[in-house]
């Protein structure tokens, strides 16, 4: 035990090599990067680094999940929320397979995640032993970066890249997968020293003066600019930046659904969503910009819809870390390849103030409308079911825009995004890119561990809810403060309303039964109700939020309601339906 | 990839099939375990076939190189070339057309050494395509030939008649014309500083002479 008081006292280099174990050796690092929380569920292959945890319980907090997908959401929530890396442990085989569903998703979605994985012996890889998988093959495609270590003395110095590669530039989940007998060899050890270099990784570049200067000149001259920002916004941690660009510039910003909360959805340059079910003026006006600005954005598919008809009449200058991403989808007029922190001031600088009213009256005569035919029956239902749209019009009143929204993937998603109230940055947690259904609740949870002063919401459908319902499990023994609202209309609406629009109504496999939600959850010991009609909403909601500790509502909505507007596939941004 | 196709046509017409063109793409990487598949999946992932792959260790030190021959748009490879300097481990990839690179095939064509003895015809064929010979014995002798992928299609065809017992054919090893070799470039890399990096990109290559490197 001495060993250890040595070590924790001291971060970086020690004069005196100490005797550590592998397993021992990944824990100090990980306190090194400033994690402390770590979302984990033990196995065989990773019995070592538990058993070196026990003695760390002051420094490091684990949460036990249910299922490992639960650990690895859970630490993209805990991620979002907090702008630090995630954290997981998980064992070999099935325990390391149960991860590539949300290393796939922090993929595509850039979240920064370390993965620490456990490993059979060194010497039985390629056996066919037990619960030996070929992981690093396997998430080779869905991981920035992964490594097999099978010597405790490249622990440190693997761990350091790890880190720093899954937070720098464009963030991405890292795997380590250790080797069973390196958890446990005692080496020499002699301090962590963080990684700040890697010769063959660039994430960053000094940026070109010349990108920045054509990029103005283009915007000074623009008669119609249009702004579309995403997560890069969030990641740059460039929210003030950006204000301050718009607000020079006076143009009229729009984004994706993991842009949003960048800037507060009150703003008066917030235009709106982007994409298949975002708003109708930004999908409208999108083909009648001259100027299409695109900051930290991927021109995700679901966001232009058909390529070839997609801003074609505008000069795009595309601002981004990632030189993949640039040319990538859309072609560019200038390419501004960096970090945004440091060029949107950079064009801030040169670019004129100016205001663009009439071409922002533009994108409010578009709202105008889409209130009338799709916004005002949404929020203000007079039928005798309830809408979704309704429930999150009380719940924006009741949190005022301060909460946390965690979503999970379907027709309840699309309704929050376009319409909760945000304003603080890092609030809408969904899974974007990948579109995981059972994503929300184990997020919920990382992402109350991530910000705990704030209220956490969780918004859910009756489908996504029992993909990952275990991890009920989960807020029952860390007693997390989630406040969890399905949104049940019996069906796998999304994909009900596909069939309904485009497959003659042809509803095939998409009516899923439920159990009683709110028994299942008492008996997790987690209170709850569920309610069906509008005269109880908004006293059951703010019953939840009240209430002290995690609480589930179920509110029953409409069966077959669809959500517009939408850009259905296939299709160009100006060929939105309304209806 | 089968032998009897006239490869000739496809590899030296500019336009190509559908605007496909052979591309050498050259990648300077780390030698690190577990590359080479993160390489390969960035083709197989858009289905795109590679036709020949070399990796062995460049003139720097530490650094392996890869030379892939693929027949594809120069968009989709000037694409593929980002996303494969997106791995970690990857330097840098460049990527050429057939004219902006010298390179060699080799082939080993394994012949029955009576046959040689024999047929003069044979002697003489294979002195035409400057075939040398690296082993012989009593039943079998081996020839060696380097160059291009139609001369080693012509040595085939003709020994063919003859009884060739077996041949193998080496992929492509390239040296890019305009390149100084990569030391200077690894310095760069070295330097904890980043260095101003150009992105490839119509507008900015109209303003100025630039190459990749």
């Amino acid at each position: 035990m001495e060993t250890l008081e040595i070590i924790k006292d001291q971060k970086t280099a020690i004069k005196e090599p100490v005797s550590i174990s592998g397993s021992q050796a990944v824990l100090e690092a990980f306190i090194a990067e400033g994690v402390h929380t770590v979302f984990g569920y033990p196995g065989g292959a990773i019995m070592p680094i538990y058993d070196a945890l026990y003695d760390y319980n002051d420094k490091l907090e684990h949460i036990l999940v249910r299922h490992e997908q639960g650990a690895i959401h859970a630490a993209q929530g805990f991620a979002r929320t907090s702008g630090k890396v995630g954290a997981v442990f998980a064992t070999s085989g099935p325990g390391a397979t149960n991860l590539v569903t949300g290393l796939a998703d922090a993929m595509i979605d850039s979240t920064p995640v370390v993965c620490v994985t456990g490993q059979v012996f060194a010497h039985l890889l390629g056996t066919d032993a037990f619960q030996e998988i070929d992981v690093i093959n396997i998430t080779a495609p869905v991981t920035k970066w992964n490594y097999q270590v099978t010597d405790a003395t490249e622990i440190p110095h693997i761990l350091a890249k790890a880190f720093y590669i899954a937070r720098t530039g464009r963030p991405g989940p890292v795997l380590i997968d250790i080797t069973k007998n390196a958890q446990i060899q005692k080496f020499d050890y002699e301090g962590y020293t963080k990684c700040e270099h890697i010769r063959s990784y660039r994430p960053k570049p000094i940026v070109r003066k010349q990108y920045i200067e054509d990029a103005a000149k283009l915007i000074n001259e623009a008669k119609k600019p249009f702004v579309i920002f995403g997560q890069g916004v969030i990641l740059g941690r460039a929210e003030k930046e950006f204000k301050a660009f718009i607000e020079k510039g006076g143009f009229p910003a729009a984004w994706t659904v993991l842009g949003l909360s960048a800037i507060p959805t009150d703003h008066p340059l917030n235009v709106g969503m982007l994409g298949m079910h975002g708003n109708y003026g930004p999908n409208v006006l999108t083909n009648e910009c001259d100027v299409l600005i695109a900051i930290g954005m991927r021109f995700d598919d679901r966001v232009t819809g058909r390529l070839d008809k997609y801003a074609k009449q505008a000069k795009v200058i595309h601002l981004d870390i990632d030189p993949a991403e640039i040319d990538k989808n859309v072609k560019t007029a200038v390419p501004v390849w960096g970090d945004c922190k440091e060029t949107l001031p950079m064009l801030t600088k040169l670019i004129d103030k100016k205001e663009h009213t009439e071409w922002l009256n533009k994108f409010h005569e578009y709202t105008k409308k889409e209130i009338e035919i799709v916004i005002h029956d949404e929020l203000n239902p007079k039928t005798d079911v309830m809408t979704m749209g309704e429930v999150i019009k009380v719940l924006n009143e009741l949190t005022n825009g301060d909460a946390i929204i965690v979503t999970d993937v379907g027709q309840h998603q699309m309704v929050a995004c376009r319409y909760a109230k945000f304003n603080q940055s890092k609030s809408n947690i969904t899974s974007g890119g990948l579109g995981t259904m059972g994503f929300g609740l184990p997020a919920a949870i990382g992402a109350k561990l991530g910000a705990p002063e704030r209220t956490t919401v969780e918004i859910v459908g009756d489908g996504g809810f029992q993909m990952t319902i275990q991890e009920l499990g989960t807020i029952m023994q860390y007693k997390v403060d989630v406040k969890i609202i399905i949104l049940n209309n019996q069906f796998l609406g999304m994909v009900r309303q596909w069939q309904q629009l485009f497959n003659d109504k042809r509803y095939s496999f998409v009516d899923i039964q439920s159990p009683d939600f709110v028994q299942v959850a008492k008996g997790y010991g987690i209170a709850g109700q569920s309610v069906k009609d509008r005269k109880d909403l908004k006293s059951a909601l703010q019953e939840m939020l009240d209430h002290k500790g995690a609480y589930l509502l179920e509110v029953m909505v409409g069966k077959e309601n669809n959500v517009f507007p939408m850009v259905p596939q296939g299709c160009s941004v100006s060929e939105i339906r309304l209806q | 990839m089968s032998i009897s196709k006239n490869v000739a046509d496809v590899s030296h017409s500019p336009s190509g099939i559908g605007g496909k063109l052979d591309f050498t793409i050259t990648v300077y990487t780390e030698n690190q375990v577990g590359l080479l598949n993160r390489i390969a999946i960035i083709f197989s992932r858009r289905k795109i076939n590679i036709e020949s792959l070399n990796v062995s260790p460049s003139e720097a030190e530490g650094i392996h190189r890869f030379t892939i021959v693929i027949s594809e748009t120069e968009e989709v490879v000037k694409k593929l070339c980002r996303q494969i300097e997106k791995q970690v481990e990857v330097l840098k990839a460049y990527h050429n057309t057939n004219d902006e690179i010298i390179w060699q095939e080799m082939a080993l064509y394994k012949v029955p050494t009576d046959i040689i003895a024999e047929k003069v015809k044979v002697e003489r064929l294979l002195h035409q395509h400057g075939a040398r010979a690296v082993v012989i014995r009593k039943d079998y002798t081996i020839f060696e030939t380097t160059g291009h992928r139609e001369e080693t299609e012509g040595l085939i065809k003709a020994l063919e008649p003859y009884g060739l017992i077996e041949f193998v054919r080496s992929a492509r090893v390239a040296i890019i014309k305009a390149s100084n070799g990569f030391h200077e470039k690894l310095k760069e890399f070295e330097q904890t500083e980043p260095s101003e990096e150009l992105v490839e990109n119509e507008f900015l290559d109209k303003q100025d002479e630039v190459f990749t490197m």
